[in-house]
């Protein structure tokens, strides 16, 4: 397998440090000058430019947030003047302003390197024919992967996402190697083809699959349904798009693109800076963007990092594969518990998905979980041996899915808060 | 010969069984037989109300957004004295039949005392009890409390 930029992604740890401080230095400036909204925050922190001399320094900047972007819709965050803006991508939020990301000409050259390195690394080159099956449009799945492959001079099929039969006539008539798509429709797709008995006939090597998690399980399904070699690749539109990091032969995680972007991973509650191995909130620092740059943006997404060596030959830092959003996570006992694991337990036990909360609370210095489910009318019997059965089977089955010991208690309809909008999920009384 | 019973789940947290008699009381439901089964977290009230309050009753307490469902129970008739209740108790067991819970029931125009079973087969034990002579309660006589 190739590597598209071996001077970048094989450069020492001493070079790429470098390399980043310089960047970052003249980012930091050009962002307090030109963003009124970095400035004001590194004013109300004390931060100057002039302090920021290197990547040691980027725990004094202060952290940007998805409603700062929400708070200064449409760009608030624009560092340079409108004109220079050549395209809009972005993400609709379910609440709320959706969030906008203005690009500049070098921007997007930017994000097509990124992407490109991706395809590079599972094996797109000149010859292949690469299907997009994202969705075009201010998504930035369809036309990320689109400037990339065609920067690598593929033949692109634009086939955004959808209309399966149609793309599986495409991908057989057209001999597709390289299909581009989230992992859940790759699966549909291998699944309609095998249905309509067409599966040998297609010619796809490499899959490049992101815009959601997906297991190592998922990968395993996918390689085997489709005969390919099934790649990860990560992004956000705050940052880039997709291709801010990738995985490589090893699939052993996600290599960073780091000439552009600086990652850390941090505790999501103190906001400290946490050691390599450690899982936390990945926090991302564009240092080459010049349209809507971001400082130490808080992506929710949790991993880890990893600095050790990779065996394909780049040198980049890794990524583990999300474990989770910081959003509703709970760290119980050091295992982390997220309130969608408790939800699929309780969908088996009740026919209405009961109303619950998630307690944490510390005894003697030891965490304890609490899980306090509402009674519904069809779990309700008139014996107490039945409900105590339910609410064992309800402790069992987190024990297995979570890997906890948890209280389940069975409180009676509407007593839980309720609240506006998102419901709340978790209670943390450990914060005292 | 069964008789219905309303059963009410309740948090076991002070106050919540006054505030359930008191609804039902300042709505004019009278309480002809209670019974409380509690664990550490919760509670199942069963209350025995006329026949006729029945469906009111339900529906003061699901409207107040208790969770309460209606079910069956038998009524046996026992004599005061050594042996009686256990003789009941004898019967349904040769039968196989087990009790879920059981409370008793005070009736005052009758010598006898009024014991409410849960039996793991609600027909069986009618017929069980009826062929060996146990005399049951019949929801018209608990109505006419
Ligand atoms: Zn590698």
């Amino acid at each position: 397998m190739s590597i598209l930029n071996p001077a970048i992604e094989c450069m020492s740890r001493e070079e790429m440090t470098k390399l980043q401080s310089q960047r970052l230095q003249s980012a930091v400036k050009h962002e307090y000058d030109n963003v009124p909204f970095y400035r004001k925050r590194m004013d109300e922190a004390g931060v100057k430019p002039e302090h920021i001399l290197g990547i040691e320094d980027l725990h004094l900047l202060p952290f940007t947030v998805k409603d700062d972007l929400r708070e200064g819709f449409p760009l608030g965050l624009l560092a340079v003047p409108k004109e220079q803006i050549v395209r809009i991508q972005g993400s609709s939020g379910t609440l709320g302003n959706p969030i906008l990301v203005g690009y500049t000409a070098g921007d997007i050259e930017i994000w097509t390197e990124m992407v490109a390195r991706a395809l590079t690394a599972l094996g797109c080159r000149k010859d292949s024919i690469v299907q997009v099956a994202y969705g075009y449009g201010l998504f930035t799945g369809g036309l990320g992967l689109h400037q990339a492959a065609s920067r690598l001079e593929a033949m692109v099929i634009p086939m955004s996402s959808g209309n399966t039969q149609r793309q599986l006539i495409m991908m057989r008539e057209l001999g597709t190697t390289v299909l581009c798509c989230t992992p859940s429709y790759a699966a549909f797709l291998g699944e309609t083809a095998r249905d309509m008995g067409i599966l040998s006939q297609l010619k796809l090597k490499s899959g490049c699959f992101g815009g959601e998690p997906w297991s190592e399980k998922m990968r395993q399904n996918l390689e085997g349904l489709l005969n390919i070699d099934a790649r990860d690749i990560y992004g956000l539109s705050e940052i880039a798009g997709p291709g801010v990091s990738f995985e490589c032969e090893e699939k052993n995680g996600l290599h960073i693109n780091e000439d552009h972007v600086i990652a850390e991973i941090i505790d999501p509650e103190s906001g400290e800076k946490l050691p390599y191995g450690a899982s936390g909130e990945l926090v991302m620092t564009t240092i080459t963007k010049t349209g809507q740059p971001m400082i130490r943006y808080r992506t929710r997404d949790i991993c880890t990092l990893d600095n050790q060596s990779c065996s394909c030959g780049r040198t980049t830092i890794r990524m583990g594969r999300l474990t989770g959003r910081t959003d509703d996570m709970l760290i119980i006992r050091g295992v982390n518990v997220f309130p969608g694991q408790i939800e699929s337990v309780l969908a088996g036990v009740s026919e209405v998905a009961p109303h619950y909360l998630l307690v944490a609370d510390r005894e003697a210095s030891v965490d304890k979980l609490e899980v306090r489910v509402e009674l519904t009318e069809d779990m309700f019997s008139d014996t107490v041996g039945q409900i105590q059965s339910i609410s064992n089977t309800i402790a069992s089955q987190i024990k297995s899915v979570v890997g906890i010991q948890a209280d389940v208690k069975i409180v009676p309809p509407r007593s839980l808060p309720r609240s506006e909008g998102k419901t709340k999920r978790v209670l943390d009384n450990r914060r005292v | 010969m069964f008789i219905s019973q309303i059963s009410i789940f309740l948090e076991n947290v002070r106050g919540s069984l006054r505030n359930m008699t008191e609804l039902l009381g300042e709505k004019g439901i009278n309480l002809l037989a209670i019974s409380i089964a509690d664990t550490s977290g919760f509670g199942i009230v069963r209350v025995i109300v006329n026949s006729n309050e029945i469906e009111r009753t339900l529906k003061i307490l699901q409207e107040a957004g208790y969770i309460a469902k209606p079910n069956r129970v038998i009524c046996v008739r026992v004599p005061h004295k050594p042996m009686g209740l256990a003789k009941v108790l004898a019967c349904l067991d040769e039968a196989s039949i087990s009790v879920e819970y059981s409370y008793s029931f005070y009736k005052s125009n009758f010598n006898d005392a009024c014991i409410i079973i849960r039996p793991s087969d609600l027909e069986r034990s009618v017929n069980v009890l009826q062929s060996a002579g146990i005399s049951m309660v019949s929801q018209h006589e608990v109505d006419a409390f």
